[in-house]
């Protein structure tokens, strides 16, 4: 999603957002997120105002101090940014890929099942079986932080029986524009 | 930089908390209606990602430089002969060269694309234009400030403050920026890019040059 992004071209305005809707966001975040009103309160402090940044093809970033804190595709899942997930990892499910699988991902590629599914990969028991169009932190064989943030395209338990094509799509990962913009 | 920016930013965020102790990754403390500390991370300022994704980056040399001076002891963690054998573990020794060679192969990219900048940059030039409005009556144009990393608009404040008169950021017909400002002070422009006034540094006075452009043949 941001593997092209530059703020001159892709960005077509900044508007404060209004309380209202910030208390709804707020709610959506609570209820999509597992994070508790306390810590997303660090994170985005109730008195500061949010921003939202309106991108090219209905991406929405929200800033909080010109730091992009979440962002929205249309109106979809909220996926926090790769530097709020790695002070918080725990807000979204995890997925574990292999080692071989991290220069795709930071190249930009979808995670495919395989990769999520060998000996180096993780994904949540059956238990927990994660859901199809849930954001899930994508983490790599060996490393403490994530790399990425993605959605899965079909739930945990078909991924290990299919074991084949796209099992969780990128949306952010180390590296990609939305990395490099630190501040907006 | 950075990373310590990100220290701050971090050290901020603690100090909002009031109070909660600073906790590692494992610890997920438990009491409600505290909130949670932040996870501090640690990024390399050479490449911006977590030290322990350097390996895939394309400054890899770099950041072990950086790690070794700044941190030694998550270098030892990283980059030891232990860790280098456990990472190994679960790949095949093919997968493992490739993965070395393509490291080996971006870095080169890198530095091929850091020296193709370095030259463009010295080698682009920077025109500052007299443009006649009628007879005795000047405009000129700075063309390529950009390729030195100059902010346009506060060049053009700069100027405006220094000349008192207006200068403006716009749009030339071939669509790139530059800075008009009124009145002739070609030379002035030209004196205080070769002193390196306020923000205009890093030019060489080489790549200036100063072209006419008149309606009518001069009367000189």
């Amino acid at each position: 999603m941001f593997k092209k992004f530059s703020t001159s071209t892709d960005i077509a305005g900044q508007t404060p957002v209004k309380s209202s809707v910030q208390r709804s966001l707020r709610a959506a975040v609570l209820a999509q997120w597992k994070i508790e009103p306390e810590t997303l309160d660090v994170i985005w402090p109730k008195k500061e105002g949010l921003v939202h940044v309106k991108c090219r093809e209905h991406i929405s970033i929200y800033t909080v101090h010109g730091e992009p804190i979440f962002f929205q595709h249309f109106d979809g899942p909220i996926y926090p940014t790769l530097r709020v997930l790695h002070k918080y990892p725990y807000i979204l499910p995890l997925v574990r890929i292999d080692r071989g699988a991290i220069r795709f991902l930071l190249a930009g590629a979808h995670m495919m099942c395989p990769g999520l599914t060998s000996a180096g990969g993780y994904l949540p028991p059956s238990e927990e079986a994660l859901a199809a169009d849930t954001p899930v932190a994508i983490h790599a064989e060996g490393k403490e932080h994530a790399v990425g943030v993605g959605i899965s395209k079909m739930s945990s338990e078909e991924m290990r029986k299919v074991n084949k094509g796209v099992g969780v799509e990128t949306v952010t990962y180390l590296g990609d524009d939305l990395w490099a913009l630190q501040t907006i | 930089m950075g990373a310590k920016k990100n220290r701050d930013k971090n050290t901020n965020a603690a100090a909002a908390a009031e109070g909660t102790t600073e906790a590692s990754a494992e610890q997920q403390g438990p009491p409600p209606p505290e909130p949670k500390p932040p996870v501090e991370v640690l990024y390399c300022a050479v490449c911006s990602f977590p030290p322990e994704y350097c390996e895939f980056g394309s400054s890899l040399t770099k950041c072990k430089e950086w790690l070794q001076e700044t941190h030694p002891d998550l270098f030892q963690k990283y980059y030891s002969d232990e860790a280098l054998q456990a990472k190994i573990g679960t790949l095949s020794l093919e997968a493992q060269s490739k993965l070395e060679k393509d490291v080996a192969k971006k870095e080169a990219k890198a530095d091929a694309k850091a020296d193709a900048a370095l030259k463009k940059k010295l080698s682009s030039q920077i025109t500052i234009k007299r443009i006649e409005r009628n007879k005795r009556k000047h405009v000129t144009a700075i063309h390529g400030l950009e390729a030195f990393n100059i902010d346009l608009k506060k060049a053009a404040k700069q100027f405006a403050s220094k000349f008192a008169t207006g200068a403006s950021v716009t749009k030339n017909p071939q669509g790139q920026d530059e800075i008009v400002i009124q009145g002739d002070v070609s030379d002035e422009v030209l004196e205080m890019i070769e002193e390196e006034v306020g923000i205009l540094k890093g030019i060489p006075a080489d790549n200036v040059e100063i072209v006419e452009d008149k309606k009518k043949k001069p009367a000189d």
